[in-house]
């Protein structure tokens, strides 16, 4: 009965309503985001005779898709979506098996992380494996939530094989930033739902001798040793990664205190940073916006979490806290990661920037993610 | 939520804060702090500059004939970095680009070669920058072939065509002049290091004689146009566009047709001495105006075309230029060529001899032989003279004359243990003269020659006495000879000492004791004009384009060497008996025009490469006209023979050029200064070369010398 009441008080108090910071915080990354896309790509395709606003177009459809789906996944409370979580896993690892086989999945810079749609759009399936590891995870580690009980050691076991199962599928593409991201994600989840210190700690340890063994046996495929060879010393492979990290660092400081202004910076329209559109959106803003508009971007980032923190600690139950736990770190570490890789400071993995990249599945996961804050705050105290 | 997963929940968001604060730091490194460094490196990455090289300013003579002017040519060079991506590594470029312009494959191959590739012994010819510069291969380039390879461009990768401004030596009045002028080469990396110029990579600049020493005036400023450019190096805009600024000319003192004429006899001599069976290996002649110092004419041989630098110099040319049997034409001998002085020091020795005492006008005697200790000083030719006047003494060149007075006061400065104030009057003279300085002049490279006094004696000692001290053990086998121990035992006992031997061969231009041609020709110049010497000068003038002076160069005091002028009235007495009576009457007899002068015949020790003994090194040092002397005129030449009949009669050349003398009559509209060295900067006239070039570019761009 009194289960009842909470969740009936709560449904009344909150539903239907939405945390209008993060909404806004998300949506000055989208607009941001937006100009961007189109100041990366308009000279690009303009001196190719193409449609300079190709990008701009696609850009825009994504962000619309991925607002829909926001909001599809507001509507349903999300202590039902437990029932879908199956579902959603069970798609995902479809999806990574189906990348790697050849003939289906499309390898793109060494990594087969997409398949083919018609009508040219493609789909990567690691971005949905993202939010189904998030949702399980809590799923797991919540289920003793009425008997106000930390889970056990079994209950984390449990946990480690639902992320395991595509995790490895993932290292198989392979595509170690994703890999790291949702490790990262996994290990916060158990650190926040209570589970024993033993575990957090032990995670950490099995990921660094997990990333070295990996490099060391050759797991890891020859264009990622280049990579992270490049990070450590710029001058090892000057033409490929190097060269991409050092014209990154390069376009960003180039921009200055207030940028070159808006579609006007040189080396973005001489596309001097590969991928610019992509996962090196981040030089675009370096160089046009100036380091005023980058701690805008910073700022907006920075909003983003606070409000997200606010909804976890205001959330009614671990399974709420815990979905926005896994919500908040990969949002984060792949922020960190992403900006930090074009500003020299983590090494080359390539991973879009959320939010603000091009690209229609990173776009799509990223939005449900905060159709998922949004969720747990519509049903919170 | 329990306490745990609330303490987890604060250390995760503390993290996340963390991370976000540490992006916006370095956030703030790169964009605030760091920002200079990186808007330089980006400006590098989107910018390309074009550089048109300025037109170089021309080099005239003291009347404003041009002797090197840049004039319009086709240039062929080798990018090497395009050239090491066929995959034959561009030999077969290399090939058909030798055979379109009937070069030596080897050569070309050689020549575009970066030093550092080629093996250490066999760099002749090598390409002294780096991979990214054009490697020019053909300075003189026809229309015809230029056009074969542009349109053809396919068949030639790497091969690149330009029409830049290109050295020309029009040669007007039939000069050389090529140690003068000195050549100009590709920018070095180390001038792109300079801080004080801005270079740029296609640049020339001067790398020896004036070309180098004045650059900084003939260069001019390069024109600039910046394009932006984007990662396919395709041109998106035009940035800046900079004007090229021609370089200033540059009025030497030298006169084309003097120069012309000096060659001539320096030429001449040279072939003389062979002629009367001397090696006769290279010499020097130089011609200095007395009273400003500067220098009307300087020549040395052997010499070599100058526009080689231009047209590619091939590696055989290069090898040429420093090989041994060819004489090292790359030398310039004026300043950079060092031999005793010989007889020509005996005008000194009469100054040291008035500064301790003698009596210039008394009789002094002239024996066969003089002995000096354990040893035999003859005297020339072992003929004795008698007691003969101290004037006559210089003029017929007694060396047995010195050997006794250079003896005495020897013995009067404490011998072998000197006193600490010793008189040392003949090192004194010979320092005040400048024997052993640098004369100064406006060339790069000179050499300052030896005064071996105690204190030089003492250094030579410090570091050679390990190696005569353990003779025996250190010389070769051959040199182990009973008179060469002997000479070593004894430079080991007292090697740090002026011994007997030294003072008497110095007073006689001989012994330790060398001279550039130029530091002579300044020393006689000192003689003629009472003491009063100035700093040899090449330049003149610096002049832009419009003629207008930049900078002048008036004569500079070197020096003033004060003695009595009863000595200096000996010694214009004495210079003008060598020539009316002494050694050199012979090859002045009948010369219309009264001048001074003395002979020397330096001995020379060591061997040639093929083993002969070396022969004697011919010099006549003058002055004229005696009564009013504005010309100091010295040759020199190497292996030469006796001074008079080889440099002598040179010398004699040189006099019938500068005042118009055919036969032994003076015709003044002939003679090169007519009524005296011009004192007026002169215009540049540019013309002249047209008349004298083709510059249509029909036949052969650039200038061919005659």
């Amino acid at each position: 009965m009194s289960l009842n009441v909470k969740y009936g008080r709560s449904a009344r108090t909150n539903f239907g309503s939405f945390d209008k910071l993060l909404n806004f915080a998300v949506g000055g990354l989208l607009l941001i985001g937006t100009l961007l896309v189109y100041a990366g790509t308009r000279e690009w395709f303009r001196s190719y005779g193409l449609d300079p606003e190709y990008y701009f177009k696609r850009h825009t459809l994504n962000i619309v898709i991925g607002g829909l789906l926001a909001y599809g996944t507001t509507l349903i409370d999300y202590r039902l979506l437990r029932a879908y979580t199956p579902i959603v896993w069970l798609a995902a690892v479809i999806g990574l098996t189906i990348v790697l086989i050849p003939g289906l999945g499309t390898e793109i810079n060494g990594a087969r992380a997409w398949i083919s749609l018609p009508g040219g759009f493609q789909l990567q399936p690691a971005e949905l494996a993202k939010i189904a590891i998030i949702v399980g995870i809590s799923m797991i580690l919540s289920d003793r939530d009425q008997t106000d009980k930390d889970p056990t050691d079994l209950d984390v076991v449990k946990a480690l094989a639902i992320a395991a199962v595509p995790i490895l599928l993932i290292v198989a593409q392979p595509d170690l930033g994703t890999v790291l991201i949702i490790s990262a994600a996994v290990v916060a989840m158990i650190g926040a739902s209570g589970a024993p210190a033993r575990w957090v700690v032990g995670l950490l340890l099995l990921a660094v001798v997990g990333v070295f063994t990996a490099v060391q046996t050759g797991a890891v495929s020859q264009y990622q040793v280049a990579r992270l060879q490049s990070f450590v010393d710029p001058s090892a492979d000057p033409q490929a990664s190097g060269y991409q990290l050092r014209q990154s660092r390069i376009t960003i400081g180039s921009g200055g205190l207030f940028g070159k202004g808006l579609f006007e910076g040189p080396q973005t329209n001489g596309r001097f940073v590969p991928e610019q559109q992509t996962d090196f959106i981040f030089t675009v803003a370096g160089e046009e916006l100036g380091f005023v508009g980058c701690s805008l971007i910073l700022a907006l980032y920075f909003l983003l979490f606070v409000r997200a923190f606010s909804i976890c600690r205001r959330s009614s139950d671990l399974f709420g806290r815990l979905v926005c736990i896994g919500v908040i770190a990969w949002f984060a570490f792949q922020t960190f990661e992403n900006i930090g890789m074009t500003m020299g400071l983590m090494p080359m993995t390539g991973v879009p920037l959320p939010f603000l990249s091009y690209g229609g599945s990173s776009m799509f996961a990223n939005l449900i993610g905060i159709g998922l804050l949004q969720n747990v705050h519509s049903r919170s105290r | 939520m329990s306490v745990r997963s609330r303490i987890n929940l604060i250390i995760f968001q503390t993290l996340v804060f963390s991370l976000m604060f540490a992006l916006f730091g370095r956030l703030f490194y790169l964009q605030v702090l760091a920002s200079d460094k990186y808007q330089d490196a980006a400006i590098s990455i989107q910018s390309r500059d074009v550089v048109t090289p300025a037109v170089r300013g021309a080099i005239t003579d003291i009347n404003g004939t041009p002797m090197v002017v840049d004039l319009p040519g086709l240039v062929v060079s080798i990018n090497r970095t395009v050239l090491d991506q066929q995959f034959d590594k561009g030999t077969s470029v290399l090939a058909s680009i030798s055979n379109l312009f009937g070069l030596e494959y080897a050569d070309v191959y050689q020549r575009t070669r970066l030093c550092g590739e080629l093996p250490r012994n066999n760099r002749a010819g090598c390409w002294n920058g780096t991979r990214y510069q054009p490697i020019p291969l053909v300075g003189n380039a026809t229309q015809d072939i230029a056009l074969k390879i542009m349109e053809n461009s396919d068949a030639y990768p790497g091969v690149e065509v330009q029409s830049v401004p290109i050295r020309s030596y029009p040669s007007l009045s039939g000069e050389n002049v090529a140690h003068v002028l000195g050549y100009v080469g590709s920018v070095t990396d180390e001038d792109l290091k300079n801080p004080e110029v801005n270079y740029y990579r296609n640049e020339v600049v001067g790398k020896s004689g004036l070309e180098i020493q004045y650059n900084q005036y003939l260069r001019g400023t390069p024109g600039v146009r910046t394009f932006l450019v984007n990662r396919k190096e395709v041109v998106t805009k035009q940035d800046k566009n900079i004007k090229a600024i021609s370089g200033n000319n540059l009025i030497t003192n030298i006169d084309s047709r003097l120069q012309a004429g000096v060659e001539k006899a320096l030429e001449a001599a040279v072939k003389r001495a062979r002629g009367s069976g001397y090696r006769g290996d290279s010499g020097a002649a130089i011609v200095l105006e007395i009273k400003t110092g500067r220098v009307l004419a300087m020549a040395s041989y052997p010499t070599y075309d100058p526009s080689i630098w231009q047209k590619g110099l091939t590696v055989k040319q290069a090898q040429d230029l420093f090989s041994e049997a060819k004489g090292v034409p790359a030398l310039s001998r004026p300043l950079q060529g060092l031999f005793a002085p010989a007889s020509t020091f005996k005008s000194i020795s009469v100054v040291a001899a008035a500064a301790a005492g003698y009596e210039l006008n008394k009789n002094y005697d002239c024996p066969a032989s003089v002995e000096i200790g354990t040893r035999t000083f003859k005297n020339f030719d072992s003929v004795a003279a008698g007691r003969i006047p101290l004037d006559v003494g210089l003029a017929i060149s007694c060396d047995s004359l010195w050997y006794q007075i250079s003896y005495d006061e020897w013995v009067r400065d404490g011998g072998l243990k000197p006193k600490s104030n010793a008189n040392d009057y003949f090192f004194k003279a010979a320092k005040d003269f400048g024997v052993g300085v640098l004369t100064g002049i406006d060339l790069p490279s000179e050499l300052k020659g030896r005064l071996p006094d105690r204190q030089w004696k003492q250094n030579w000692y410090e570091q050679n006495k390990d190696f005569y001290c353990n003779y025996k053990d250190r010389a070769k086998k051959q040199d182990l000879t009973a008179y060469l121990i002997e000479i070593a035992r004894e430079n080991c006992l007292d090697g740090n000492k002026v011994r007997a031997g030294d003072a008497v061969n110095f007073s006689i231009g001989q012994g330790d004791t060398l001279v550039t041609p130029l530091r002579l020709a300044q020393m006689y110049a000192a003689i003629a004009n009472d003491g009063l010497y100035y700093k040899p000068q090449i330049a003149r003038a610096i002049v832009d384009a419009d003629g207008k002076i930049v900078k002048e160069f008036k004569p500079e005091v070197a020096d003033k060497i004060e003695i009595e002028q009863s000595t200096w009235d000996f010694l214009h007495r004495g210079l003008r008996m060598v020539v009316t009576r002494g050694t050199a009457a012979g090859v002045f007899s009948g010369f219309p025009v009264a001048v001074s002068g003395k002979t020397g015949t330096a001995q020379v020790f060591g061997k040639n490469p093929n083993g002969s003994a070396k022969d004697d090194t011919s010099w006549f040092a003058s002055y004229g006209p005696t009564e009013d002397p504005q010309y100091a005129v010295v040759m020199m030449v190497s292996q030469g023979g006796f001074g008079a009949s080889t440099s002598g009669l040179g010398v004699r050349n040189i006099y019938e050029t500068l005042f118009g003398v055919t036969g032994n009559k003076v015709n003044p509209e002939k003679a090169i200064f007519p009524t005296g060295v011009p004192t007026n900067i002169a215009k540049v006239d540019l013309k002249k070369v047209a008349s004298k070039v083709d510059l249509t570019g029909k036949k052969e761009s650039g200038v061919k010398i005659k």
